[in-house]
């Protein structure tokens, strides 16, 4: 079978069949590897009442920040909104949004676990907190636990460094962060990179997301925040 | 230093709470600070002890903060500050990170604290009433699976409460998951029994100590001082 072609033209292109409700996850940590210029996109296009699955809510207008500042968005998961996500707080807090603040390293797994097809599972953490109101619990070998449920979206948008044309994704430092896990939890994953390189380029050894995780690449440069 | 009030004694600053929080790692350690008092930790490290720290966005081996001009935007360790790496370092997915923290493979964790009660429970992520939405971060995944947790926190609240407490009354971060507490005034473990008064600031005795401590400290006879080397009486 062929390879697809991956490659879009532009951001605008590459997203411009979100539509207005759509669940979209983003890849990014502490300003490192956020899908900024797809985040513009967004912006640009308008669409509206957009759930999103991120591990924070933005800093000002940076990362997820345009976007809360716009509007677009009314439901978020979260593990650390931040308090530098001006935007989020001013929705949040006028009860524009439906937020489920998740403990980090559970919001990783359920990535994970939607990805590898696995609809729920059981985790000790958050067991007798806020995070476990409503939810199954159970002893597992003396162990209190709670039942987590797997978090798919329509879209996962993420960064990465470079990609070849099939889609194989290499990371830079701590910019990897969320991004491979959301790159095999979406339906649809775009991802942004500073450079395309032909494929077979890439040492396969070094290959973190194997092509088989992304549908879209399109380049993109420049807008960074730290 | 800050003023303790009614006995007109000083208490242990934010940094020499982080300077006595330092001699609890040992050299080779794989080691996690969290956000406040724990971040200041990593400058008393003693000069000729290699620690490795792990940062919840990937990183195991980081070193000291960037130099001006030399930062790196990739580069950020989890509160958006440039770092540099220590030879042996390591980068990862975030499920990797939290797999170090929960899974128990840090051999010590820190956070700052809200409130800690005396089988150990922690509250630190979110004061009832404040505005904003709090966070949790990495916190619950730290605190679940932490071999050996160490909660840096000043003694009591701006009011003067307790935040050593029978039982918090804040949200709670996870349960009986502290092993020992370092604050302004004392350092104190968490024992099956209760609560262990190991040191007390300079200056301080065990019973001043306590009147500011909701649950009994256990101690018995002389309780050595805290080993500041920057305190003053």
């Amino acid at each position: 079978m062929p390879a697809k072609n991956k490659l879009f033209d532009s951001i605008d292109a590459a997203v411009a069949d979100v539509p207005d409700g759509a669940t979209i996850m983003f890849g990014g940590f502490g300003g490192a590897g956020f899908p900024n210029n797809l985040i513009q996109g967004l912006a640009r296009k308008g669409v509206k009442n957009l759930g999103v699955i991120s591990n924070n809510c933005g800093t000002g207008d940076g990362e997820l920040g345009i976007l809360f500042k716009n509007r677009q968005i009314n439901r978020v998961v979260a593990a650390f909104p931040g308090p530098g996500a001006k935007y989020f707080q001013e929705q949040y807090s006028a009860g524009r949004i439906a937020l489920e603040l998740v403990p980090q390293g559970i919001l990783c797994e359920r990535l994970r676990a939607e990805g590898a097809g696995i609809p729920a599972f059981f985790s000790p953490v958050g067991v007798g907190t806020d995070v476990a109101k409503g939810k199954e619990e159970r002893e597992i070998r003396g162990r209190r636990c709670i039942l987590e449920n797997s978090l798919g979206a329509d879209y996962a948008l993420i960064k990465a460094y470079k990609a070849d044309r099939l889609g194989n994704l290499i990371y830079r430092k701590a910019a990897r962060n969320f991004n491979p896990l959301m790159a095999m939890a979406g339906k649809t994953t775009i991802v942004e990179v500073d450079e395309v390189v032909e494929t077979g380029a890439l040492d396969p050894e070094m290959i973190v997301t194997p092509s088989i995780f992304v549908h879209r690449i399109v380049v993109a440069k420049g807008l960074r925040y730290v | 230093m800050s003023n303790i009030g009614n006995a007109g004694k000083l208490r242990l600053t934010r940094e020499q709470i982080a300077e006595r929080a330092a001699l609890e790692l040992p050299d080779g350690a794989t080691v996690n600070l969290g956000w406040g008092i724990p971040n200041l930790i990593a400058a008393y490290v003693p000069k000729d002890f290699t620690i490795y720290f792990h940062s919840e966005n990937g990183i195991l081996g980081m070193g000291p903060r960037a130099k001006a001009g030399e930062e790196d935007c990739d580069l950020v360790d989890a509160m958006k500050v440039p770092v540099t790496l220590l030879p042996g370092a390591a980068f990862f997915t975030q499920d990797v990170a939290h797999m170090m923290t929960r899974g128990g493979h840090l051999d010590v964790c820190i956070l700052g604290g809200l409130q800690v009660s005396e089988k150990g429970d922690l509250a630190n992520w979110r004061v009832p009433g404040t505005p904003g939405a709090g966070g949790i971060g990495g916190a619950m995944d730290i605190a679940t699976g932490a071999r050996h947790l160490i909660v840096t926190m000043e003694h009591t609240a701006k009011d003067g409460a307790p935040k050593i407490l029978r039982t918090c009354t804040y949200p709670l971060t996870a349960l009986a998951c502290v092993h020992t507490i370092v604050t302004d005034l004392a350092v104190i473990d968490v024992a099956q029994h209760g609560l262990v008064l190991r040191e007390v600031a300079p200056g301080f005795t065990p019973e001043e100590v306590q009147a500011v401590t909701e649950p009994k400290l256990h101690y018995s006879g002389n309780v050595p001082e805290m080993p500041i080397a920057s305190a003053r009486r």
